[in-house]
């Protein structure tokens, strides 16, 4: 039996180049490649990948228009559902999701679904977009909260349908964790402007500087008029490990890191005016796209050892598949089994070494992985100058705590009815991290258009269908 | 943008400001502060809110420039507008709604300890201010705290003006005389603020603080504010910036304000060589 060829392989900057600055890693398919990739795809009868996707991308369609060069039929195919492939293309943990379910993958390597998604959004970036069909004004005013993949996607499914969209966002910029966590060599923030800049071209008013809850509550915008609220503040409060020495100078929480990199661009400082304490012995703990994207971070701030610290084993990693395979090129280490039990400091309170302790691998948990447990006795120190937390974050719960009606589990999580995204209170939905907590970004755009739907189906109802 | 609608130059390096920012002002409560943001390449640093009117739709700051950001801020003149402004943030003091209440600013501390006099005049606590700074020249807010308090004693290190020593020293003083105080409430430099706590435990008085790490966000996204509190570590930004001093770690806020002291001097050496230019 002949083997089928592989995937065309992504051009992606030299590893000994690309460590030294912040510029785009993975460098994009060209047509030509595209078409090669494309015509690897069997356009199945009973399409898995689509099954895949989480917001269930006409795969296969959009592939064969692809084929046919019909490029602009073949994005406009993508944002049937998906509003934001310049950025899924790049960031979709596509090996968990469709390109798991192609049939090629069961033999050989999957379509690269991802990468042909994201030639097309770029190819689109070059050409111009498609005309939008926008509906007459209906006068009546939404207001989203969150201008994360959530809320930029809620919002411009609203402006489309003829509601006049307010986005209100706590940061200065727009873009949620696109703009603030992750760093410009995987997601160039040019892309996330573009995106920005579209939602505002249909009408959409962002604010930024607004901190619903505390500039201005929920209570307040239905009394300025907004007859509906979406919520998509994601998930943006940092867990620290509560171990001896966390609070030493030197320990950083990941959210830090990567809002000091990325949105203050430090990695720029003294022209930037943050400032970061970049080690040369650099310990980020966990292992998930968070980590993978501090530990690169502090790999191009000059780091001459970047570790990546893990209680479990290479196989339980969360991370997408392509950007470990990214750290291992920019010569990240990795120390499996391992887990950080106390940070040492010099007598100045800088952080000089940390304590881990060996694990081993138990019965599968809750989540399916199989359980760390600690090797007793088996305590050793690594020296380092920074320890970068990335453990995870979770919803703020401001936001619930204050809001009469809106409740929230006990995690932070904000209870919706997830066919709808409508919560417990009246007139207001959520949806993305707010609600699942750290998850995807395809996740929270889909989110996102599930509450405009249903908020567009309340609102037409005279705001009687609740 | 956020104009600037009125500047006065209290001292050569402190400045105040009176900021249209009708969000921030609609909601602003005693004890709580904004983040700004001075330039496209700049910073944002947390700075509290002085004082604000719901019907302007004002907020007024005050800041000594010790650094960059602040620096550049005061370059802003009326009619100048902040680029980024947010607020109001943290959880406002918890004021008492009578008794006696010893209220110790120094330095700069004197103009956030301001709105909180003010609003207890206001509910018709007996307040008593102790303020000071280095020297005359640097004493800030006189008139405007006398208003808000019965009593009101000023301090120099230097003994430039009144009392010749520290706020906290002055303090002990009153405390020692006989003054039973329901709590106090001390704003300023962080060995300040220490030296109050220090002053006031063996008294047994409740003291509150309002510490004022480095902050990034300032809304509990990133934890650079982190503070230990009773041996928990709190996020000043959304559990602050109020804490009962007792119970403050103060070594380690001290270690963690000067976390960039060597990358704030060449900022500042950089924008010193750029002649002073407003490049905002
Ligand atoms: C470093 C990092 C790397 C990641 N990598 C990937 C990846 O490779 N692939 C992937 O699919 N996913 C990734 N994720 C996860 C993904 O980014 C998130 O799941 C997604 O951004 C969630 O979108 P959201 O709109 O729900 O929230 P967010 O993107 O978090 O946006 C929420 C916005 O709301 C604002 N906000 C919060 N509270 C308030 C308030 N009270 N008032 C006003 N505004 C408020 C916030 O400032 C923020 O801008 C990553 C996350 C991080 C942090
Ligand atoms: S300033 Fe970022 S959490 Fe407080």
């Amino acid at each position: 039996m002949s083997k089928r060829p592989g995937r065309v392989p992504m051009p992606v900057a030299d590893p000994r180049e690309r460590i030294k600055n912040f510029d785009q890693v993975a460098l994009g398919y060209t047509e030509e490649m595209a078409l090669t990739e494309a015509s690897r795809c069997l356009n199945c009868k009973n399409p898995q990948c689509v099954t895949g996707c989480p917001v269930a991308v006409n795969i296969p369609a959009f592939i064969s228009l692809l084929k046919e060069k019909k490029f602009r039929e073949a994005i406009d195919k993508i944002k049937e559902t998906n509003s934001l492939p310049a950025v899924c293309g790049r960031v979709c943990p596509q090996e968990r999701q469709c390109e798991e379910k192609c049939i090629l993958g069961r033999r050989g390597e999957p379509v690269a679904i991802g990468r042909l998604e994201r030639f097309l959004a770029d190819w689109e970036a070059k050409n111009g977009r498609s005309p939008v069909k926008k509906a007459p004004p209906k006068g009546k005013k939404v207001a989203v909260v969150g201008s994360g993949p959530a809320g930029l996607t809620c919002a411009a499914d609203l402006a489309k349908l003829g509601y006049d969209v307010t986005i209100f966002e706590s940061l200065h910029a727009p873009g949620g964790v696109l703009i603030y966590g992750i760093p410009e060599f995987r997601l160039p923030k040019a892309v996330v402007k573009r995106e920005v800049e579209y939602v505002k071209g249909l009408g959409v008013d962002i604010q930024t500087n607004v901190v619903v809850g505390r500039s201005i509550t929920i209570d307040d915008l239905f009394d300025r008029g907004f007859q509906a609220v979406f919520i998509g503040t994601g998930a943006g409060l940092p867990m620290f490990m509560h171990i001896p020495g966390e609070n030493l100078n030197g320990v950083y929480s990941a959210n830090e890191w990567l809002t000091r990199i990325n949105l203050m661009k430090a990695y720029k400082f003294p022209e930037y005016d943050t400032p970061i304490k970049a080690g040369k012995r650099v310990a980020v703990v966990g292992a998930g796209n968070v980590a993978m994207d501090a530990v690169r971070c502090a790999v191009r701030l000059g780091a001459e050892k970047a570790m990546i610290l893990y209680r479990r084993g290479r196989e339980e990693m969360p991370a997408r598949a392509e950007e470990v395979e990214n750290a291992e090129q920019e010569g990240v280490e990795f120390h499996f089994l391992t887990n950080p039990v106390r940070i040492i400091g010099d007598d100045k309170g800088w952080v000089k070494a940390v304590e881990c302790i060996r694990m081993e691998l138990g019965e599968p948990d809750k989540s399916g992985r199989r359980r760390p447990i600690p090797v007793k006795g088996s305590e050793f120190t690594i020296d380092v100058d920074t320890v970068i937390m990335a453990l995870g974050t979770t919803p703020n719960p401001i936001l619930s705590r204050i809001t009469p009606g809106l409740k929230a589990h006990d995690w932070g999580g904000l209870i919706t009815d997830e066919a709808t995204g409508r919560t417990t209170r009246r007139a207001v939905w959520a949806g993305g991290d707010a609600v699942t907590g750290s998850a995807t970004v395809i996740l929270a755009m889909g989110a996102g258009r599930t509450a405009a739907q249903d908020i567009h189906r309340y609102l037409e109802s005279g705001s009687k269908d609740w | 943008m956020y104009q600037i609608l009125k500047k006065r130059v209290l001292t050569p390096q402190t400045k105040l400001v009176v900021v249209r920012a009708p969000y921030v002002a609609e909601k602003a409560e005693p004890g709580q502060f904004v983040i700004v943001r001075v330039r496209e390449e700049g910073e944002r640093i947390p700075l509290t809110i002085a004082d604000y009117s719901r019907e302007e739709g004002t907020i007024t700051l005050v800041f000594q420039e010790v650094g960059l950001t602040t620096k550049l801020l005061g370059l802003l003149e009326e009619g100048d507008a902040i680029l980024d402004l947010v607020g109001p943030l943290g959880i406002p003091a918890q004021l008492p709604e009578a008794g006696v209440v010893v209220a110790v600013g120094g330095g700069v501390g004197v103009a956030p300890i301001y709105p909180k006099c003010k609003e207890m005049t206001k509910r018709g606590v007996r307040v008593i201010s102790i303020i000071g700074a280095r020297s005359q020249e640097l004493l800030i807010l006189e008139d405007e705290m006398r208003e808000v308090s019965e009593e009101l004693h000023v301090c120099t290190d230097d003994g430039s003006k009144g009392f010749h020593g520290f706020v906290s020293e002055k303090l002990k003083e009153l405390l020692t005389a006989g003054l039973k105080p329901d709590e106090v409430i001390a704003v300023g430099p962080l060995p300040m603020m220490r030296a109050t706590c220090e002053v006031t435990k063996p008294f047994g008085i409740k003291t509150w603080v309002s510490m004022n790490p480095i902050m990034v966000d300032g809304t509990g996204m990133c934890g650079a504010c982190r503070v230990t509190v009773g041996g928990e570590t709190k996020f000043c930004c959304v559990d602050g910036p109020m804490f009962d001093g007792h119970l403050v770690d103060w070594a380690e806020a001290i270690r963690r304000a000067n976390m960039y002291r060597d990358e704030e001097r060449i900022a500042l050496e950089r924008c010193a060589g750029c002649g002073g230019e407003k490049h905002v």
